[in-house]
């Protein structure tokens, strides 16, 4: 079935299965490995995206449905070669050990500062509380969101 | 690696479009919505669609409103616009208290109130919260809708009165002055399935219970409710320990079973103790003591 979709604002066009799922087609089809596979079973969040403008877990949505969508990936997160605020955070707080979890991570805490610039570190462990990092680097994780709110505030 | 197996795919522009793509692929098919359900089940070939039927594309029937004294939600309502819903809440503080624990915030995002239900999961969540404010459902076939009270809905686990040829489009609840209701889960960790839930409403006429609905979930009540529990409480005042025999009575009447997720007595202890205190979260909001 051919699907068109834009990710990161450059558009794609694939004929692909209607069984493929979407963090496949982003890999495997458009070499973005950046999204990372992981569970399988859309427990640990290794796989968000965004589908619009609200994360998903790519694990669990076919490829066809983000047919005519647009997606956002982790390599679409920095503006141009300034990195986005999230990722410095990151950077800055030592947010990530193996990484594995990060553009999940990430890409759910740009989405969280869209909605709420001044989370309370209870709502940052909320938002991200459907995702696993496998290094248990929680603590940082939150604190890494946090610097990237107090930053944007101008702080 | 897990992926699906080879299926054929459809999309539905519309309820009618469904119907009839319904109708053509039968048994043989199945309605794709969110598909957090679905999909994983899928994958590990619990069930073997040859099509499914994508309704996402069916805008129309995501939608929270009121419509004289009911509420009235489209069957492809993700669980965040109910969660966001300030109607919702200030009618129904149930269904706020249930969608905060229903999986994860990303989850939520996706997955539909109509589908959770047509799931069917026996430890589904708002199943019991409808089945606690006697919701209804709007199935739509062939012939035309169709209403089937939120308590006739399951047929079993993982199944439905919903036939091969029919799709859940709506559920209607009704507001009714003088309530508080309320839900309360236990689970292992963050987002997961409940090892046991409690939902309840209650209206009160001064501190005497005039009626009252209890769901419960993944402890194995007969349609999702305690329905032996709400005849004891009405007519009865709003004591605490009056919310506490209506607790051991819900525990005594469902059949909870051993599984990963505790034991059953265990199960058993926490329909009562769920039970009671919900009651008592609901005659608070009934009462006007708790937002």
């Amino acid at each position: 079935m051919k699907v068109t979709l834009t990710v990161n604002g450059t558009e794609y066009a694939r004929d692909v299965e209607p069984r493929l799922l979407l963090i496949h087609l982003l890999r495997d089809e458009l070499g973005l490995t950046g999204s990372h596979w992981g569970c399988d079973t859309s427990n640990c969040g290794a796989c968000v995206v965004w589908l619009d403008d609200t994360p998903v877990k790519s694990c669990t949505v076919l490829a066809v449905m983000a047919d005519g969508h647009r997606v956002l990936t982790v390599e679409g997160l920095a503006n141009g070669a300034s990195l986005d605020p999230v990722q410095q955070g990151f950077a800055h707080c030592h947010g990530l050990q193996c990484g594995f979890c990060t553009p999940g991570m990430m890409l759910t805490a740009r989405w969280l500062l869209n909605n709420n610039p001044h989370p309370s570190s209870y709502q940052v462990r909320e938002a991200i509380s459907g995702q696993v990092c496998r290094c248990t680097g929680y603590e940082n994780i939150v604190k890494a969101v946090l610097w990237a709110a107090e930053y944007e505030a101008g702080g | 690696m897990q992926v699906p197996a080879q299926v054929e795919y459809e999309r539905a522009g519309s309820v009618e479009h469904a119907l009839t793509l319904l109708a053509r692929y039968g048994p043989a098919a199945r309605v794709l919505a969110g598909g957090h359900s679905l999909i994983p089940m899928m994958k590990l070939r619990l069930v073997q669609p040859e099509v499914l039927i994508d309704i996402n594309g069916i805008t129309d029937l995501c939608y929270i409103n009121l419509t004289g004294a009911q509420l009235r939600i489209g069957a492809l309502t993700r669980h965040a616009q109910l969660l966001e819903s300030s109607v919702a809440g200030e009618h129904f503080a149930i269904l706020h208290d249930a969608e905060r624990v229903i999986a994860d915030p990303i989850v939520r995002n996706w997955g539909t109130v109509g589908g959770s239900l047509c799931q069917a999961d026996p430890s589904e969540d708002l199943s019991a919260a409808f089945a606690a404010m006697k919701g209804t459902m709007i199935i739509h076939g062939p012939d035309g809708s169709r209403e089937v009270s939120a308590r006739e809905f399951h047929a079993g686990p993982y199944e439905t009165v919903v036939g091969p040829s029919e799709l859940l489009t709506e559920i209607r609840l009704p507001i009714r002055p003088g309530g508080g209701s309320g839900y309360r889960k236990v689970s292992r960790r963050a987002g997961d399935w409940p090892v046991g839930a409690a939902g309840a409403a209650v209206w009160l006429d001064g501190d005497v219970i005039t009626d009252a609905g209890i769901g419960l979930t993944a402890v194995g009540a007969t349609h999702f409710a305690a329905a032996e529990a709400e005849d004891f409480l009405r007519g009865r005042t709003a004591t605490p320990q009056t919310l506490a025999r209506a607790g051991e009575i819900a525990a005594e009447n469902c059949r909870p079973v051993s599984d990963q997720r505790g034991p059953a007595d265990y199960k058993r202890h926490l329909a009562c103790e769920l039970t009671t205190r919900v009651l008592g979260v609901a005659v608070a909001r009934a009462r006007g003591l708790m937002a």
